[in-house]
């Protein structure tokens, strides 16, 4: 008997109208669990780097957690893995909500598809009962209209829908999953399902998910609960609200926007306004919110609420649901000051199906190179102007629709800021500023070098600024406050305590700060400590917002070890399980570096930070490097790949030439290189 | 006197995260807590997420036949399903009834608070936005006679198939065991 997962995978191939139910090798689960390590391994083993994103013989994985439908609190996540067509390389892009314990209910621990249809179809997945089924009718509609339809449809209320919007079926390269309020959004994940004439997949299960200790198991959930409800009275003391609590975080919930508004970039992540959150703009964007949220909504069993139903008079669109900073989002980039323009046109993009990040940056770089002329009126007929307060909110109206559908500049424009520079030249490549890796990252613009970021933001393989970081506030905690924090601070990884303890003691202090403290070496292991929590996470399904993304979370490392051997009944101890993360990080590592990826592409943007120390930089890559056992060239060593199982791995490597026989030393870089220079 | 117990159902609280029917299920797995499965769950949080419903209701009694008329019900402009407020588990549905089985499920006060076990039910516990509470007091009357799972399950078959159906075949069945 298999304990958590269910031990079967659902094989679809589009192009055949095919469906098996595979069994799955329990060896696989003890050496990368579930969720994205699984994902991993299926990619690497199935998908060689010669494949466009867009063949048929691109895989599109929904995967689910380890842990996703035992009583876990939080662990809904379904982990949607691919080929991105922006970035070529792994695009792992994670959704919450419903979808994956349902999956698990219906008796699969993962869809994984290949080929193509013809026509647009939806997969209807009824527990044993699979059905391929014409989706014609719901061409061009958006996610949550045809979610209804389905449901009405299919005379079942509590069918679970994962769908793309006219975005996804346009291939639009950062197009997203949607799922009621989450959605997998990132890297253009919606797009693949769109070329494979995929508009949804429909998820109905009755059956029992077990889990190897009942008791004990159960007892461990109640921990989990009790520390949440701790933490949930007890916010972080001297950080800012958002990041003080509970969640993903809770930008529903709370209303003070000054961190957002003002640390943050406005426009094409060009302008910061730090005088932007007065008195006036506060009561005026709680009224708005006010008006606009009905009810806080959680998903599956989560207790933290992080969404909200969005709906009042006047909206512009029908009642949809938000989570997280897209109400921002779309405000910031278009220089507006009116947070409704937010959840109009918030709405309206989710119902296209676009990611909420990429997207309004996408928009507000048209905007910039129309105002330097190098897009003008021929290029963009009918391109609204700026409205006398300075903002774009009608531009942006215009631009999304015309993205959405593919339209004139808008079939440039659809391809990202990377792709849409180079195609329209002229100088255009100058303003792409804020891409890694070719894709859109966190519209922050700093100061002063931060050595952790730097290296959390450059080397990791999500290839976005976003939900990487965790575990430590973002600056040094005000001195007051210190021994209190460190006081109770049970989450450190075992050996750790004291290097840890003592770096939160004197960061800030008048020798103690960026960017050269903390040193190197310590730097590397914050690093590994935020990256490998977040690795663990997606491979269990646990959500970020309970874990890995939160200072203080109910979930760490001492207790999710447990949690994995109480449910799975496979004996993991916290050595183990890091082991586990470590690995699925390497291969993740792996994938990216069969398909291209090098030293010079771990960087972030350049105008990330004014002030840049190439040389120490260098340094820090160095480090981290070696401390992850990577050759100078960002190539985990065959000595490296062996220990941890991946032997496969560097057999493959060796027989590219990527690492050489006995020799997996790459060339010495000393300078920082790469990004985009400005 | 006897004991009441209440379970307050505040729909406005809910938000719709269903770790109700996971602890419900879990608590009545064999052996308790081993499996998950909100089919199996004795309370059901029916939503209708666009129009704003999330309303938790616990499995009542099983009723052999349907009732003459359904019913809709619209409370604050928002239509909720049909017979959407109620308990049981009846022919026109498949609400609150073992997806294997197809016998009722209905709350049980997890097993009338598991032998002095729990404090409050399963459901209550876990719902930490109280949506759902719990209320105990005293009132006038005699203690009802309550059926546990199994002769529950075998009064519907009985109202199903006949008793003299069901007894033979429980008679056939114990020989061979």
């Amino acid at each position: 008997m298999r304990y958590a997962e269910t031990g079967y995978n659902l094989e679809i191939d589009l192009t055949r109208g095919s469906f098996d139910k595979i069994p799955t090798d329990p060896k696989l689960t003890e050496l990368y669990l579930g969720g994205l390590g699984t994902n991993a391994k299926i990619l690497w083993d199935r998908v060689p780097p010669e494949t466009e994103p867009f063949s048929p013989d691109n895989l599109l994985i929904f995967g689910t957690g380890i842990l996703c439908g035992t009583p876990a609190p939080s662990t809904n996540r379904t982990i949607v893995s691919t080929f991105s067509p922006q970035t070529g390389l792994m695009a792992f892009s994670m959704m919450g909500g419903f979808w994956a314990p349902e999956l698990k209910f219906a008796g699969y621990d993962k869809v994984i598809i290949r080929g193509k249809s013809p026509d647009l179809v939806y997969l209807w997945i009824n527990g044993d009962k699979i059905e391929i089924r014409d989706a014609s009718h719901l061409r061009g509609k958006g996610p949550l209209e045809v979610t209804e339809l389905i449901k009405t449809e299919l005379k079942d209320p509590k069918v679970q829908v994962a769908a793309i919007g006219l975005a996804g079926e346009n291939k639009v390269f950062y197009s997203s999953i949607e799922h009621g309020r989450s959605s997998a959004s990132r890297l253009g994940v919606g797009a693949v399902m769109g070329d494979k004439g995929l508009k949804a997949i429909v998820v109905r299960g009755k059956k029992d998910i077990n889990v190897a200790h009942p008791e004990e198991f159960m007892n461990l959930c109640n921990e989990v609960l009790q520390y949440r409800n701790f933490r949930w009275e007890n916010p972080i003391k001297g950080v800012p609200a958002i990041l003080a609590g509970v969640g993903s975080p809770q930008e529903m919930a709370l209303r003070d926007e000054e961190w957002h508004t003002t640390s943050f970039s406005w426009g094409h992540a060009r302008t910061r306004r730090k005088g932007f959150w007065t008195k006036e703009i506060e009561e005026q964007w709680n009224n708005i919110q006010d008006k606009a949220i009905i009810r806080l909504i959680s998903c599956y069993n989560c207790p933290n609420e992080c969404g909200a139903l969005i709906s009042y008079p006047g909206l512009g669109t029908p009642t949809y649901m938000m989570k997280c900073y897209s109400k921002l989002t779309y405000v910031m980039g278009a220089m507006s000051n009116d947070l409704e323009f937010g959840y109009k046109i918030a709405g309206q993009a989710q119902e296209y199906g676009m990611d909420g990040y990429t997207n309004p940056q996408v928009m507000a770089f048209a905007v910039e190179l129309y105002e330097n002329g190098i897009l003008t009126d021929k290029d963009m007929p009918g391109f609204p102007p700026r409205a006398p307060d300075g903002s774009d909110e009608e531009r942006f109206f215009w631009l999304v629709k015309k993205i959405a559908h593919r339209e004139g500049i808008g079939d440039v424009l659809a391809n990202g800021v990377y792709w849409a520079a180079r195609h329209i030249g002229k100088g255009a490549e100058e303003y792409d500023h804020n891409t890694t890796k070719k894709h859109e990252q966190m519209v922050i613009k700093l100061g002063m070098l931060n050595p952790i970021y730097y290296l959390l933001y450059g080397t990791g393989e999500k290839a976005n600024i976003t939900q990487i970081e965790g575990q430590i506030p973002q600056v040094p905690l005000p001195k007051e406050l210190r021994e209190e924090f460190v006081s109770d601070w049970v989450q450190i990884p075992t050996g750790k305590e004291e290097r840890f303890k003592q770096f939160m003691m004197e960061w800030g202090d008048e020798d103690k700060i960026f960017p050269y403290y903390p040193l190197p070496d310590l730097v590397c292991d914050l690093v590994e400590w935020q990256e490998i929590m977040h690795y663990i996470d997606d491979a269990t399904g646990i959500c970020a917002g309970m874990s890995s993304f939160l200072i203080k979370p109910p979930y760490h490392i001492h207790n999710i070890p447990r949690m994995v051997s109480l449910g799975t009944g496979i004996d993991i101890n916290e050595e183990e399980l890091w082991e586990i993360a470590n690995r699925n990080r390497t291969l993740l590592r792996a994938i990216n570096v069969r398909r291209g990826v090098r030293r010079k592409d771990d960087e972030p943007p350049v105008d990330h930070w004014k002030r840049r120390f190439p040389d120490y930089e260098a340094k820090l890559k160095d480090e981290y490097y070696r401390f992850k056992g990577w050759n100078s060239d960002g190539i985990p060593t065959e000595e490296t790949l062996d220990r941890l199982g991946l032997d496969y791995v560097a057999k493959d490597l060796k027989e590219r030439g990527i690492l050489s026989d006995g020799k997996t030393e790459g060339a010495l870089e000393t300078s920082s290189g790469g990004g985009s220079e400005k | 006197m006897r004991k009441i117990t209440v379970i307050n159902i505040n729909a406005d609280k809910c938000m719709g995260c269903r770790a109700c029917e996971v602890a419900c299920s879990a608590f009545h797995a064999s052996p308790k807590y081993s499996s998950t499965n909100p089919e199996r769950s004795r309370i059901r949080v029916s939503y209708d997420q666009l129009n704003d419903i999330y309303l938790p209701v616990m499995g009542g009694e099983y009723t052999s036949a349907e009732c003459n008329a359904r019913y809709t019900i619209t409370l604050d402009d928002k239509k909720y399903e049909e017979c959407g407020f109620c308990r049981a588990s009846c022919p026109s549905r498949d609400l609150f009834k073992d997806p294997d089985s197809g016998l009722p499920l209905r709350c049980d006060l997890c097993d009338n608070l598991d032998n002095g076990a729990l404090d409050e039910p399963w459901c209550v516990k876990w719902c930490l936005n109280d949506a759902l509470t719990f209320e105990e007091r005293e009132e006038e009357g005699e203690e009802p006679e309550m059926l546990d799972d199994v002769e529950y399950g075998v009064r519907s078959l009985i109202d199903t198939h006949g008793l003299e159906k069901v007894v033979d075949a429980v008679t056939r069945i114990s020989k061979r065991e």
